[in-house]
């Protein structure tokens, strides 16, 4: 009996029970011998420079080691290009300790070392700081006279400007029988990931050290930490086998890999850095914006005219962008179109990808300003979506590789049953409740980025895959583990998949939903060639039973080669590295997207949510009181895992429409409410029935496995749908996110 | 390292002895706000005085006065759960389950809820001017992000609100606090026991150095009939109240015999217009009698930039809420607003 593909099937996380049991290690439980801990110092003001900064009272402290500012730190690589993470944007990165300037409020200023945490957190407060404060501004409203186009660099690739206008965008807009003209605006929001960022710096002796680091990139880390302290890539060893959620905020290496690292050189030592949940509120976060939309249509609901201005946030000293204002114009055909991105620089510290960057920013404006031209035109909204439905991406004038964005709507609309729907805003009573319908699209890109794989049999017949990707919490071990199963014909207890670690060959940080594609992809060419390795060492054993079979006469199942016309003809695996004398036979490949091909193509993931909320009649407390998202993403390997990053998504959805923001004091220019009593995300009394759809959609071109990524399409939509139905709800239209419930008070 | 003694005491006398010797002593109960304000820096006893060993603080008896007497000790959950609460004073378990979550109801004390300090943002953050935790440094809140600021018996140096479910149900029970300290014992009325900012925002409530809460009388009368607890907030749980309402009401068919509202999260201290009971007194149980009583209990309120829709709002809740009490059954988990 051959063994079950596993690829399509429910399969568990296969950390799971180490996860809910506690014996997965996180960066912060490395308990290595001699250990100091250090805490982080922060800034109390947003801009200035430090006067003074006295650590005598700290110094003195029985327990401190050492205190690092920036008077008293290591020398360091000087150059900025040093810096420069694979996700940097363009500009000047910041450099913790650098000197004595102060860009943003929370910024670490000090490092305390001590041999226990305690003492170093207490010693902490012992520091004085005299500060000359200057200017600052940390809220968008007021700066947007700083608007400006955003510098290019590499991260510009990933990232374009929006294209240049099509049409005559004024002259379309203007004679358009139907049109709407809007603006949004978002409050900033932080990750909040529940494990908070820590760093575990082994020192294994002169420039050689072993890193347990919170991240979503362990090569990323590794050629960072190299760079900036002129160490060998090969002594730098970055490792993170578990990680507790991240959502982007560890796309870039955090200050506290660094100061961890700064500390453990200079020492000598084992360091470990941890920051507090405060703390995290200075690292990166998804930035306040403004959008300006304005659509318009001519009698039969087609769309003429698109403009969609975004002015968004950024720091003083990098100019970090997302992809904003180009999203309609991939969804809908336009003729005319006028399409601008504006950064403003603020006090605060620079941006960070989060969940679905740009992509949910935009579609809660561009999905809300579709709503109210159905209004306009008296089409229900979803009949709108479809009479302006692209066959092939409007922006590009390119084929999709696949979209099944029709069925998405369709059979979400089904499930959700839209046509109960009365058009008519507060039309839909329940008790004392007005109940609203809402929909929306959402669409993500389908990236692939290069991995490589190594991929080995051992003696024992088992097969052993190799990549440096991480496992955030998406499900990474275990569908990378049911890809390498499949190849082989193995169950999926005879394959070990060796991720979180730098020393393993190369993936990219775990971004933009690309691992599937990208390190799935990987293995899949590295299996392919481990296989041909195989059958060549079968076929030159002495009289081999398969000396005469070719690539297409085997099947690799069970633990064996075997031909395909008699599986009783076969020789073992063991049997085949036993010949090897008994040496392992592996392969390492590199697995990339098809360029050339694909450059005639759009890749996109798509999907559809239907929301129904109860709005209080006289309160205005809202509810979400069921959901439905259907996806379009290519093959699901993993249902189960696929699943959860869509549910998961769904709910950061309600938190981002009614729940979610880090509210900025502009006065004090910091964040007020850093910690999880404040910072609302939803509880389990604001989520109630949720449906994830996955609809068929088969991709033959856009890699091996058919596959897209599920990371970010389930959030995009629902900030939109949310909005829409609380419209519906009420008849009225809250365009700011996130929706406060006392803004529907007459 | 921040070091600090600690003592466990087995009764008031030796508590009180305790406290009375060490200026920088602190009690602790639950500890689920201490720990809180300690790691942020703004609690610092030197000496920690646990309570948890004192079983006499622990009961839940008779007042021998027809009311029931609530242990300063029994948590939150316990209390909240208690068959006699749920029956005689089914007001004040939805109040306490109403706040915070499960885990922290479990650890917290009824001494301790009445204690806890606002969670106004500026307070727990050391760096930010704010009249309560260093007077004379100003109030960040007056002109900074007040959405969930006070919108009656504010003052100028401080509109922080005082974050207590469970201390509006007690308010409108019309609870009395039992407290010893070195100078005798001391009832205090509920109305009484907490006060509102003034210019000493620094001071919460009335309860003196060295003084413990043992216990709180809760009256006869429970209006276990007609009774609804309604919390607003930002998320339907773990959240704290932009406006609560208790409302407990004594009916003779649709006549109102007796009425108390009180409100939460609208004031540093949980606010009761006795005047508007009063007038309620004699109507009938229709929403444009609520509504009138509701203006009077808003009578003098005053917003600030992110909170002036709390007047209105807390209007709506007062009178839904005094509706919801004509039909108890009604009660949705988290007192969410229902009919």
């Amino acid at each position: 009996m051959s063994v079950k593909p596993s690829v399509g099937q429910p399969v568990s996380r296969l950390e799971g029970r180490q996860k809910v049991t506690g014996t997965a290690k996180y960066a912060a439980e490395y308990n290595v011998p001699g250990l100091l801990y250090g805490y982080v110092v922060s800034s109390t003001i947003p801009k200035g420079k430090i006067l003074n900064i006295d650590i005598s009272g700290a110094k003195a402290l029985e327990g401190v080691v050492e205190v690092l500012t920036h008077q008293n730190r290591p020398k360091l690589a000087w150059f900025d290009l040093q810096y420069a993470d694979m996700d940097a944007p363009p500009g000047t990165v910041f450099k913790p300790l650098h000197d004595d300037e102060i860009k943003f409020n929370g910024q670490p200023i000090a490092l305390v070392v001590a041999t226990d945490f305690e003492t170093a957190r207490y010693a902490a407060t012992l520091i004085k700081v005299d500060y000359q404060q200057e200017g600052f501004e940390t809220c968008i409203n007021n700066s947007l006279h700083k608007a400006r186009d955003a510098k290019k660099g590499l991260a510009t690739v990933l990232k374009p400007p929006p294209p240049k206008p099509e049409g005559d965008f004024k002259k379309a807009y203007e004679a358009a029988p139907f049109k709407v003209d809007t603006e949004y605006r978002h409050s900033p929001e932080h990750h909040n990931p529940i494990e908070l960022f820590a760093t575990t710096t082994v020192f294994e002796g002169e420039g050689k050290l072993t890193i347990y680091d919170k991240t979503q990139g362990t090569i990323n880390n590794q050629v960072f930490i190299a760079n900036v302290f002129g160490l060998q890539y090969k002594n730098v060893r970055v490792l993170a086998p578990f990680v507790g959620g991240a959502f982007g905020s560890g796309l870039r290496p955090q200050y506290q890999l660094f100061l961890s690292v700064m500390a453990a050189l200079h020492l000598k030592r084992n360091v470990r850095v941890t920051l507090d949940r405060q703390q995290m509120f200075s690292l990166g976060h998804r930035p306040q914006n403004i959008q300006r939309l304005k659509f318009a249509a001519n009698e039969s609901g087609q769309l003429t005219a698109m403009q969609h201005s975004a002015f968004v946030e950024t720091s003083s000293y990098e100019d970090y962008t997302e992809v904003i204002s180009s999203w309609s114009h991939r969804l809908y055909p336009s003729k005319n179109t006028l399409f601008e991105y504006k950064v403003v620089p603020l006090d605060l510290s620079t941006p960070i990808d989060m969940r679905a960057p740009g992509g949910s920013t935009a579609m809660h404006a561009i999905e809300c300003t579709m709503d109210q031209l159905a209004y306009k035109l008296n089409v229900d909204p979803l009949e709108l979506r479809l009479r302006n439905y692209a066959e092939i991406d409007p922006s590009t004038k390119k084929p999709f590789t696949s979209k099944a964005l029709r069925e998405c709507y369709q059979q979400a609309a089904e499930r959700f049953g839209w046509n109960k729907r009365n058009p008519q805003p507060a039309s839909m009573p329940r008790g004392n409740k007005l109940v609203g319908y809402g929909m929306a699209t959402g669409v993500w890109d389908a990236y692939q980025f290069p991995s490589r794989v190594e991929a080995m049999i051992t003696a024992e017949g088992k097969l052993v895959v190799n990549n440096a990707v991480t496992d955030i919490g998406t499900g990474t071990f275990t569908v990378m583990t049911q890809i390498a199963a499949d190849e082989f014909g193995l169950s999926i207890e005879d394959v070990t998949f060796n991720y979180g670690d730098s020393k393993k060959p190369f993936s990219m940080f775990q971004g933009g939903s690309s691992m599937t594609s990208s390190t799935g992809v990987a293995i899949v060419i590295a299996a392919k060639a481990l296989k041909e390795k195989m059958l060549k060492k079968a076929k030159g054993i002495k009289g081999s039973p398969l000396a005469a079979a070719s690539e297409k006469e085997v099947v690799f199942a069970n633990g064996r080669i075997s031909l395909r016309s008699d599986p009783s003809v076969f020789i073992s695996f063991e049997a085949i590295v036993a010949a090897n004398k008994g040496q392992a036979i592996k392969t390492t490949n590199m697995g990339k997207p098809h360029a050339l091909k694909l450059r005639k193509y759009s890749k996109m993931t798509h999907s559809a949510s239907f929301v129904e909320v109860e709005v209080d009649k006289e309160l205005k407390i809202i509810t979400v009181t069921r959901a439905v998202t259907a996806v379009a993403a290519g093959k699901i390997i993993n249902p189960k895992t696929a699943r959860s990053q869509i549910s998961g998504s769904m709910i950061w959805g309600i938190s981002k429409a009614l729940h979610e923001e880090s509210i900025v004091d502009e006065t004090l220019g910091k964040y007020v409410n850093p910690n999880l009593g404040e910072y609302h995300i939803p509880t389990h009394a604001d989520v109630n029935q949720l449906e994830v759809i996955f609809a068929d959609e088969k991709d033959e071109l856009i890699n091996e496995l058919g596959v897209k990524g599920v990371g970010e399409i389930g959030l995009v939509a629902m900030p939109a749908a949310i909005a829409n139905a609380v419209f519906h709800a009420t008849g009225k239209r809250i365009t700011k996110l996130p929706i406060h419930f006392d803004e529907l008070l007459e | 390292m921040n070091s600090f003694s600690y003592l466990r005491v087995n009764s008031t006398r030796e508590a009180l002895n305790a406290v009375a010797a060490d200026s920088g002593a602190s009690f602790i109960a639950g500890g689920t706000n201490l720990i809180d304000l300690w790691k942020y820096d703004l609690s610092h006893p030197d000496l920690l005085i646990d309570l948890n060993q004192v079983d006499d603080l622990k009961a839940l008896k008779s007042t021998g006065t027809g009311g029931v007497r609530l242990g300063a000790l029994l948590s939150n959950a316990d209390t909240a759960y208690h068959p006699v609460i749920e029956s005689r004073y089914p007001l004040l378990s939805k109040a306490i389950l109403a706040g915070a979550s499960a885990q922290i109801r479990n650890m917290a004390t009824n001494g301790g809820n009445l204690l806890q300090r606002t969670r106004c943002y500026y307070f727990y953050d050391a760096n930010s001017p704010c009249n309560k935790r260093s007077p004379g440094s100003g109030c960040s809140a007056l002109k900074g992000y007040n959405r969930i600021h006070a919108i009656l018996g504010a003052s100028e140096e401080c509109i922080a609100v005082f974050p207590s479910d469970m201390c509006v149900g007690l308010a409108a029970l019309g609870a009395v606090i039992n407290i010893v300290g070195p100078n005798g014992d001391r009832r205090i009325p509920f109305a009484d026991f907490h006060r509102l900012p003034g210019d000493r925002p620094d001071i919460d409530n009335t309860l003196k150095k060295g003084e413990l809460i043992t216990s709180i009388d809760l009256p006869a009368k429970g209006f276990e009939k007609n009774y609804s607890y309604l919390k607003l907030r930002d998320r339907h749980s773990y959240a704290f109240a932009l406006v609560s309402v208790a409302t407990g009401l004594e009916l003779e068919g649709e006549i109102i015999k007796d009425a108390r509202i009180a409100l939460g999260g609208v004031s540093h201290k949980p606010w009761r217009v006795p005047e508007a009971e009063d007038l309620l007194r004699g109507k009938a149980v229709t929403p444009e009698n609520f509504a009138q009583a509701a203006d009077l209990i808003l009578q003098g309120a005053k917003g600030y930039k992110y909170n002036q829709f709390k007047i209105e709002l807390a209007k709506r809740a007062i009178v839904r809420n005094c509706m919801m009490a004509l039909d108890p059954s009604t009660q949705r988990p988290g007192a969410q607003p229902s009919l």
